[in-house]
């Protein structure tokens, strides 16, 4: 049980890695930025990769009729985030810890992943709608219109995940280091789960 | 049969041989070239390995090129106005050619050095001298623009200028013309005797790089032509070649001729540098501008200095000595090791090379063969390393490859010979095309050279490309010298007529290019750094108005109240802070210039409207899709109107 304790408190505090690098980062390269423009997503706000990043990728989405990129203090998630992240770290590291005295079941672990998971569902899928809101909800007096072959508007959706070319622009999105420290930090919270689970497997065996 | 046999193996290996032979012999010649356009041939995307910066002669300015492609990067104003992007027009740099003789729009640039550390290049900085109206500038090599400009007085043709000491203690600035000092009204047949010649020793800041006139060393009447820094071992003196030690005032080409040995000064300015330290020498009444353009306020101003130190070498004793040269020697060049002094005379068979540790030897014993005006002269033959014999004809340059070999240009013969330091044996000679003045090998000037590149500028214009009229553009030659024997692999035209170039592994400057300015550290006082800040003041006669640009568009883009006899100062901010995205603006009837405003900087045009009407103004550097919607209008009323100056963006 010991070994699932540490463990679990190791993972839940990797958490707080993103309280210093961004969970997830956007690039966008075009054939007049061979040195691309990017935005790091933090928990708690959007920042450009280099110093003027975000002013110039406002500057050119203006032409599309985008709206700026969003300053901390106009959206919820920003304030909401930080606060789900340290509360699931603390709570994680605290499951750890009784269940390194075992004054715990291990298997409340499971039920931290279980809502760590949910949570981290929910973020992705607002993520996701933010994403599509930016991406689409267009100024009408846009200098530069485009349209879909069959007459719709054309989204600027950046991918949540993977490549995809946007007019002139080729854009990347992948996880940043928090956000990998996020996924071996929950990884570790299964593996903190399975010794736990095996620890006591033996132990009812025996 | 079995002869059969043979004898077809033989017809075979004959016709094998011969065929081989034949492809070998037309192959050579393809497979020589394809290997030397591959030496030259940088693919798209992939950069120079070296920067060369080459003079723009009387262009005014220097030219940034590429090698070993040949390709130009970019021409930077130094003492020349530029239409192209506004300098020496706009109110912020027209102070940068201000001059005692007033503003002067152009110069003739000779030689450009590049800031050294320890013998070494830095790439903090390079200097180029004007020649004709004498003048030292500074060019940044993170801005790539003209940051210093100081003028030299008592000096009359800045040609033995502008080169580095090895820390980059003085840039020093040799007059070619000897002069009255001070100027006055005399006799020109009094020459003899009267005039003088003044070698300057600018002190460059160690970290701004700002230049003051430390001190001047009066010379005998003589023309001092060229110069170069000891270094190593010599560093602390300086030599510059004489001509005209006859000290004729008219005819030169014949009576400056006639001596037989002409000399190189050796200056030991350490000597002088500590002489002054403690109170030597005497401040003289002078006028001369120092022009510094600030980075914060993106200005330059211009200040008039009154008095110059001047030092009397025949009143600092072993400071100063002259090494009989032979005829009128041109370039004085001197080998990395700071041991070998080449003095270059251009009217004589030889190439005569001094030792600096004869000299040293000479002037400790004393071996005095006279003097001139109080400077010892020592016995050529005390001080003679040796000479190349017979190399060609019109010797001009040398540079050193670092591996101790010399490269020495000759005029009249045209080509470029290599030799050996010590043994003076030739090496190599190859021809230039045609008439080369000077050559560059990468730190050729310092105590390590990058000795893979040597390039050749050429003096007559006459050249091998498509002709374009009777007036053109110079050529140079460009040589891979890592082998043996010089490789001619590319020719490639240069601007102006380029006297001197120096040049530099790209890895040392290119990381620190600049790419924006950033508008958050803008100090120039009359800045708008928002739409909030724009706005149109008048103050009497004149018209201030305070602009953004970003793209795309101009703010205020319609402006009213303007009258006929108005001055109109358009100060423009450009707004970006993204790489390359600089705007333009020109205005119609503009008696000046257009502007070019990178990001960040704020630059300022005038304008004298002499007519009524509406008249518009546009951005001149394709910036943008809606490049085209980027532009104005100015209405120009009579000028007893009474129409109140307004000014807008956007309202319909
Ligand atoms: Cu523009």
């Amino acid at each position: 049980m010991k070994k699932a304790g540490i463990i679990m408190v190791i993972g839940s505090l990797l958490l707080l890695g993103l309280f210093k690098f961004p969970l997830w980062n956007i690039m966008l390269g075009a054939p007049q930025y061979p040195d691309p423009l990017g935005m790091d997503i933090y928990i708690n706000g959007i920042q450009g990769v280099k110093e003027f990043d975000l002013q110039n990728i406002d500057g050119l989405n203006h032409y599309i009729g985008m709206k700026t990129i969003p300053k901390p203090e106009e959206m919820w998630e920003f304030s909401v985030f930080p606060k789900v992240i340290l509360g699931m770290s603390i709570l994680g590291a605290i499951i750890g810890l009784l269940v390194f005295f075992k004054k715990i079941s291990y298997t409340s672990i499971l039920a931290w992943f279980i809502l760590m998971s949910f949570l981290g569902i929910l973020g992705m899928y607002d993520f996701n709608n933010w994403l599509i809101d930016y991406g689409s909800n267009l100024d009408p007096h846009a200098i530069i219109k485009v349209t879909n072959p069959d007459g719709t508007p054309m989204s600027y959706k950046p991918p949540l995940l993977g490549f995809q070319k946007l007019l002139n622009f080729d854009v990347k999105s992948l996880p940043h280091i928090g956000g990998y420290l996020m996924f071996v930090g929950m990884a570790l919270t299964l593996v903190a789960f399975w010794i736990g689970r095996k620890a006591s497997v033996r132990k009812t065996t025996q | 049969m079995k002869n059969i046999f043979k004898l077809s193996i033989g017809f075979l290996m004959a016709a094998v041989a011969f065929t081989s032979c034949n492809d070998q012999k037309s192959g050579q010649s393809g497979a020589l070239r394809s290997s030397n356009a591959e030496k030259v041939y940088v693919a798209p995307g992939e950069h120079d390995s070296h920067y060369a910066f080459i003079s723009g002669g009387y262009s005014g300015n220097l030219t940034v090129y590429g090698l070993p492609s040949g390709r130009m990067f970019k021409e930077i104003p130094v003492f020349s106005q530029f239409p192209t992007n506004g300098y020496g027009y706009s109110e912020e740099t027209k102070p940068m050619l201000e001059t005692s003789y007033g503003f002067i729009p152009w110069d003739d640039s000779h030689h450009p050095d590049i800031s050294q550390t320890n013998g070494k290049l830095d790439g903090r900085w390079i200097f180029i001298n004007g020649n004709n109206t004498p003048r030292i500038a500074r060019i940044s090599l993170t801005s790539f623009e003209t940051e210093e400009i100081i003028e030299v007085p008592n000096s009359a043709g800045n040609h033995s200028s502008s080169f580095i000491t090895e820390n980059t203690e003085y840039v020093v600035a040799g007059t070619r013309f000897s002069v009255p000092i001070p100027q006055r009204d005399m006799a020109i047949k009094e020459y003899k005797g009267n005039f003088k010649g003044a070698l300057s020793f600018i002190s460059v800041d160690p970290e701004h790089g700002h230049m003051d006139i430390k001190f001047q060393v009066l010379m005998p009447g003589f023309n001092y032509d060229l110069s170069h820094p000891g270094r190593g071992k010599s560093h602390g003196w300086f030599f510059f070649t004489t001509y005209n030690t006859e000290e004729a005032n008219t005819l030169l080409e014949v009576n400056a001729s006639q001596n037989d040995k002409d000399f190189i000064a050796a200056i030991n300015w350490k000597k002088i540098e500590e002489y002054v330290n403690n109170g030597g020498g005497t401040m003289m009444p002078a006028n001369y501008a120092h022009n510094v353009y600030d980075e914060a306020t993106h200005n330059a101003t211009s200040t008039m200095k009154k008095e110059v130190r001047v030092v009397n070498p025949a009143e600092v004793p072993g400071a100063v000595y002259l090494l009989p040269t032979p005829k009128s020697p041109h370039g004085c060049d001197v080998d990395p090791t700071g041991e070998y002094i080449v003095g270059n005379g251009k009217l004589s068979a030889n190439l005569t090379v001094h030792s600096f540790t004869k000299m040293l030897d000479a002037i400790e014993n004393k071996k005095f063969d006279g003097d001139a005006y109080g400077i010892p002269i020592l016995k050529f033959e005390d001080v003679l390393a040796g000479s190349v014999e017979q190399p060609g004809l019109g010797p001009l340059h040398t540079e050193f490859d670092g591996k101790g070999n010399a490269y020495t240009t000759f005029f009249i013969s045209s080509e470029v010979v290599k030799w050996k330091l010590g043994t003076w044996e030739v090496i190599d000679r190859k021809p230039t095309y045609y008439s080369v003045g000077h050559l560059t090998i990468p730190g050729g000037n310092s105590r390590e050279p990058f000795g893979k590149y040597m390039f050749a500028m050429n003096k007559i214009t006459k050249d091998r490309y498509l002709p374009t009229g009777p007036e053109m553009e110079h050529s140079a030659q460009l040589y891979d010298i890592s082998g043996d024997k010089m490789e001619l692999i590319l020719d490639f035209p240069t601007h102006g007529e380029p006297h001197y170039a120096a040049a530099i592994p790209a890895e040392i400057i290119k990381n620190n290019s600049r790419k924006i300015y950033r508008l958050a550290e803008n100090q120039h006082a009359k800045k708008a750094t928002s739409d909030a800040d724009t706005k149109v003041v008048r103050d009497g006669k004149n018209v201030h108005v305070y602009m953004t640009m970003i793209r795309s568009h101009f703010s205020p883009d319609n402006i009213e109240g303007v009258k006929v006899g108005d001055k109109v100062f358009f100060h423009i901010t450009n707004l970006e802070q993204d790489f390359d995205v600089p705007h333009g603006f020109a205005m119609i009837g503009a008696n000046n210039a257009e502007l070019l405003v990178t990001p960040g900087q704020t630059r300022t045009l005038t304008w004298e409207p002499k007519q009524v009407g509406v008249w518009p103004f546009y951005c001149t550097d394709f910036c943008s899709a809606l490049h085209q919607e980027m532009q104005g209008y100015v209405r120009v009323s009579p000028a007893n109107s009474n129409i109140e100056l307004s000014w807008g963006l956007g309202e319909e």
